[in-house]
């Protein structure tokens, strides 16, 4: 598995390469249709992200000191947004998630060019791996 | 009169967002300003400001003046005396407002009694009722809408019981865009001895608005949804009736005099008007009031209906799209159209066609037990202001098409 580092850098690198929002949205649309299936039974009300305009579930499960999530949503854009999240954190340790700064989202523009009420959601689902990271911490 | 004349009173249709003009088409949440209304609040600012009603120099004359002009002006405009009209904040304000002084007056509620409310309300509409039946052990009945976003008035009757105190009911609802038949509403009410408040704060700009002809007792609406500065509402009230209400807040203006032994309060509508007024903003009304009856123009009126007709066949014959708020004659709907594209989540539709510059509005907006009633989450809304062309209704037929293109 590459770095958490090496692996941020690969999404900033990725979004470089578009000149348009419209683009972007396009990738993360990709990103979300090929999200891997989330059971219909995981969809349950304490597994939703609050502050999202959209519905957002976000499940962990943990596996040898590995955190791996899954998520899902009912919004296609929003859903690629946690796509794209979870392949950057997941399968890495409680400790080096709850670590780190999140900084790639801000590199890649996202928070800026999502309306408040959305950018809040994106906060949310950052605070939400946060915090179930800062959970498992040992 | 042609709509680029009238554009160019509105500096923020000049704008663009993310390199793209601007199409504004949230118009039901907040409508854009045209410049005579920020000269009225810029010379209030900073030529007129003076503290209204209580001292004599000259400035604090002038303001009053405007204030109390801007009230004369609103009161022409709904077939209401001046002193019918109580200044508020914005419709929340004087829903709310009102929800307190009624709960408040001697005779109108007593426990288990009933607020009917309409379907259709935004939560302005629920939640100031849902409070006072809480602190007054009241029960609030809902008014149904049928699957066309109408209410039904045979519906009407049959809700009414001896214990029905009020009934409130939109206007125009701000997701169906659907004229409900207020005179009718209020005659049936009024058999019963129902009092009824109307919401107007989507009526208030697409209707001509004559409180008497509506027959209701209450009219409430905000200033900034027809061209008027931020933070601005009108709460109508016939005369008897607001002269019945007890006071909302205390202090400034609304007092008779004050000792310690008691205080006595002031008549209507300066009863309801406590503290400090928004001194810049209500005379904003004024001009607020002529730019709205100058896009009542006839030429402008005819373009409106071409837009709203091309909007309305562009939406219904797209097989994907529900639209919500459907009446039997188009001349009930006001141009704001509320749908959902099977395949498309309104908030992925809603970010895409931001970013081809088009402001609509997404979610609930506002009216969760309506996305309840029609079984969805959410909805996409645009809505038109008569300054809006058919050029930009047409890139927001295109756009749409696009956006549930790459969605799919």
């Amino acid at each position: 598995m590459i770095s958490l580092e090496d692996a941020k850098a690969a999404v900033v690198e990725e979004f470089s390469m578009f000149d348009e929002w419209l683009d972007k949205y396009e990738y993360l649309i990709d990103l979300g249709k090929k999200l891997e299936m989330f059971p219909v039974e995981h969809k349950t009300d304490d597994k939703l992200i609050k502050g999202c305009q959209s519905r957002v579930w976000l499940d962990v499960e943990v596996q040898d000191g590995k955190l791996l999530f899954t998520a899902d949503s009912d919004a296609i854009i929003t859903k690629g947004i946690i796509s794209l999240l979870i392949s950057v954190y997941s399968g890495r340790s409680a400790e080096e998630i709850a670590g780190d700064n999140f900084d790639f989202v801000e590199q890649i523009g996202l928070r800026e060019n999502l309306s408040p009420t959305r950018a809040n959601g994106l906060a949310s689902m950052i605070d939400t791996i946060k915090r179930l990271a800062a959970e498992n911490v040992r | 009169m042609k709509q680029s004349d009238i554009r160019k009173e509105f500096p923020q249709l000049e704008q663009t967002v993310y390199s793209r003009p601007l199409v504004y088409l949230d118009n039901a949440a907040t409508s854009l300003r045209c410049r005579s209304v920020v000269d009225k609040w810029e010379e209030m600012s900073l030529r007129l400001n003076s503290n209204l009603h209580r001292a004599v120099h000259r400035t604090a004359n002038l303001a009053t003046r405007e204030f109390e002009d801007a009230r004369a002006a609103v009161g022409g405009f709904i077939g209401a005396d001046a002193g019918e009209i109580v200044f508020t904040s914005g419709t929340t304000q004087s829903v709310n407002m009102l929800a307190f002084c009624l709960g408040e007056q001697p005779g109108i509620f007593a426990p288990g009694d009933e607020i009917l409310i309409a379907e259709c309300e935004h939560h302005s509409n629920i939640v100031p009722w849902q409070l006072l039946a809480e602190r007054k052990g009241l029960k609030i009945k809902v008014l149904p809408v049928n699957s066309k976003g109408e209410l039904p008035l045979e519906i009407l009757s049959g809700s009414l019981s001896g214990r029905t105190k009020l009934c409130c009911v939109a206007q125009v609802s701000n997701v169906l865009g659907v004229v409900n038949p207020v005179r009718e509403i209020a005659d049936i009410c009024h058999a019963n001895g129902t009092l009824v408040l109307v919401d107007g704060a989507q009526g208030i700009v697409h209707l001509p608005v004559d409180v008497k002809e509506l027959g209701c007792d209450f009219y409430a609406f905000s200033g900034h949804k027809m061209y008027a500065a931020t933070g601005t509402g009108v709460l109508y009230g016939r005369r008897a009736l607001l002269e019945a209400l007890p006071p909302f807040m205390g202090g400034g203006e609304m007092i008779g005099s004050v000792s310690w032994a008691g205080t006595t309060y002031a008549d209507p509508p300066h009863r309801f008007e406590a503290g400090t007024q928004n001194i810049a903003g209500i005379p904003t009304f004024k001009p607020a009031i002529e730019m709205v009856k100058t896009l009542r123009d006839k030429d402008i009126v005819a373009e409106n209906e071409r837009i709203k007709s091309f909007i309305s066949d562009a939406l219904s014959s797209n097989p994907d799209v529900t639209l919500y708020g459907l009446p039997d004659s188009s001349a009930r709907k006001i141009p704001l159209f509320s749908f959902s594209v099977a395949g498309a989540h309104h908030e992925d539709l809603a970010l895409i066609m931001d970013k081809m510059g088009i402001a609509l509005r997404s979610g609930q907006m506002c009216a969760e037990p309506l996305m309840d009633r029609f079984g969805v989450t959410g909805m996409l809304r645009a809505s038109f202001a008569p300054y809006n062309t058919m050029e930009e209704a047409e890139y927001f037929v295109e756009c749409l098409h696009k956006a549930v293109k790459m969605l799919k």
